[in-house]
């Protein structure tokens, strides 16, 4: 009976303590990053280093807008094309798809979302670079097709909240099938609809190799979107570690992966918090 | 009655969209049909037994004989490592997040907060965070640097998924063994029996995003055209084999890069089916 009860104890004391350190994790990132960028916000300030484009690291001029306003092209880009895309095919497989069609699709979805960065790149390279050159665009591209799974799945776990007694209401009142979906299905899962796309964004926001590989990395802002450009998360996989000798080269990098992480980790707190409460909702 | 013109109007509408969602799903569809197909039939023709029996040989990266074993090699052994290491930390914690503390406590609903960022940041940051710590403890490229910083990138994903199955067990199951006299300790040994198929599952989720990582692993695991034998050596890994080998200006080692990628994406894709088949048979006597 003892024995029984110790183990009890010390296995309830032993897992607290593992969670915690899981959790813990994001502290540690966050504070790590934070301890190493900060040499470089003591010399120069932060309005200068957001919205500055001379990047110079020799002279010690570190501007991150040509990287910033690369990574808002690209990510903006992926977006627009992939979110009406995925929003009509999340509906179609949610309303319309005939079971045994979505019995393959959603499988195929999900294999989609298991293929690794590295593969998109190089299917990028392969069939986005020949059409669209190394720009914005391919990376635009590359993207959409990266978050569509995301954005499926998201999706149909917000559709499936939206009870069917509300469509069915709206059906015997003499709408159509589509007048339903757009007045009771979209309208009820507005909120659940910007809180996928903000996980989408910073999905696409921190997305590193498969954007890498086709955005041709230049860092001027770009004034189309067939010119080059240079996101944040390419600056730091292309210098990180080889740059350490430059003074505050690599303060700057951490600076640019802290940035990233603010953004990301607000982002997803907040489209998660959203989640949660629209699966907690009942009428 | 013959439709006024408001209805056409409607009936129009409905139909045009049914035909934009039709499209999409098309779009979705054939992207996945022309990732697979670029990649298989551009690496098709330099893929061989050599490329996946033998590390690089002598004027490998200008196009002489050899394979890619260490890549292979390098990258089962992270994601091995990296799977085993985040078990013992995720189970752990989903135990205790499920059997241990009350479901509606702040620090449960905390960390499932916790784990579901972590899922998001992208493996970039990791990967900085990693090659920093290493930095600070005075560590070279390793095997085990990137064992631990890819252990970092999939904890939150293991935690996730299980946390989704041990969730959905029965709360009568609980209460079953409790009512039997049964400690947390022996409950949560039921709990996560019941839950095995959806834990194999998110192993096996967990093991195709370490094996398929390139940012998490490119500053800390290093590059070697050796197999490691031990944890303090570098290790190379297959996305890097690739991400490195296309960059070659010559042809015939970007074919090696292609044939590289098929083999990624045959170890990824049937780790996912055999991922979808062990969960159906595992939950064949399900009720």
């Amino acid at each position: 009976m003892t024995w029984r009860r110790w183990k009890d104890k010390a296995s309830g004391g032993l897992f607290a303590l593992l969670t915690a350190v899981a959790v813990l994790i994001v502290v540690l990132i966050g504070g790590g990053l934070w301890w190493k960028a900060r040499p470089i916000t003591r010399t120069h300030s932060i309005g200068q280093l957001l919205f500055s484009s001379t990047w110079n690291p020799f002279d010690g001029r570190f501007g991150f807008w040509g990287y910033i306003a690369g990574s808002l092209t690209v990510t903006g880009l992926a977006i627009v094309i992939a979110l009406p895309v995925s929003v009509l095919a999340a509906v179609y497989l949610s309303e319309f798809a005939p079971v045994r069609l979505r019995k393959w699709l959603l499988p195929f979805i999900d294999l989609l979302s298991g293929i690794p960065p590295i593969i998109y790149g190089v299917w990028g390279v392969l069939t986005v670079v020949p059409v669209a050159g190394y720009t914005a665009l391919s990376g635009g591209v590359v993207l959409a097709v990266m978050i569509f799974p995301l954005l499926i799945s998201i999706l149909l776990d917000v559709f499936r909240t939206v009870p069917e007694g509300l469509k069915d209401a709206s059906l015997s009142l003499g709408a159509n099938d589509w007048e339903t979906v757009r007045k009771v299905l979209l309208a009820k899962s507005k909120s659940g609809i910007l809180a996928a796309t903000i996980l989408a964004v910073s999905r696409a926001l921190g997305e590193t190799i498969a954007v890498l590989m086709v955005c041709g990395n230049v860092a001027t802002p770009p004034h189309s979107l067939l010119d080059p450009v240079y996101p944040l998360p390419a600056l730091i996989a292309n210098n990180y570690g080889d740059m350490l000798s430059i003074p505050l080269y690599d303060s700057a990098l951490m600076l640019a992966a802290l940035v990233l992480f603010g953004i990301i980790f607000v982002f997803n707190a907040i489209s998660r918090l959203v989640l949660h409460r629209l699966e907690r909702r009942n009428y | 009655m013959p439709a006024t013109y408001h209805t056409r109007k409607r009936r129009l509408e409905a139909r045009v969209f049914r035909v934009l969602m039709l499209a999409s799903v098309l779009v979705i569809a054939a992207s996945l049909g022309a990732i697979l197909w670029s990649i298989v039939s551009k690496g098709i023709r330099s893929l061989n037994w050599e490329m996946i029996t033998q590390v690089p040989g002598g004027g490998f990266y200008i196009g002489k004989g050899g394979g890619i074993l260490n890549a292979i090699l390098g990258s089962l052994y992270i994601s091995l490592g990296s799977v085993v290491l985040g078990l013992g930390i995720s189970v752990p914690a989903v135990l205790y997040l499920n059997a241990y503390s009350r479901q509606k406590t702040w620090f449960a609903g905390l960390a499932r907060l916790v784990f579901d960022v972590l899922f998001g940041i992208p493996s970039i940051v990791y990967g900085a965070f990693g090659f920093t710590v290493m930095v600070v403890l005075g560590l070279k490229t390793s095997l085990l640097a990137g064992i631990v910083t890819v252990t970092l990138m999939i904890v939150p994903i293991l935690a996730r998924a299980m946390d989704e199955v041990v969730r959905l067990a029965p709360p009568e199951l609980s209460d079953a063994t409790y009512s039997l006299g049964a400690t947390r300790w022996e409950t949560a040994q039921v709990l996560l029996r019941q839950s095995l198929p959806g834990i194999l599952t998110a192993i096996l989720l967990a093991f195709g995003r370490a094996i398929g990582d390139a940012a998490t692993v490119l500053f800390t695991a290093g590059y070697t055209d050796s197999v490691p034998t031990s944890l303090n050596q570098p290790a190379a890994t297959l996305p890097l084999a690739i991400f490195f080998q296309l960059s070659s200006p010559m042809a015939a080692v970007q074919n090696r890069a292609y044939a590289a990628a098929i083999i990624l994406t045959v170890i990824v894709l049937a780790i996912s089916l055999t991922g979808k088949f062990l969960q159906q048979w595992l939950s064949r006597h399900r009720i």
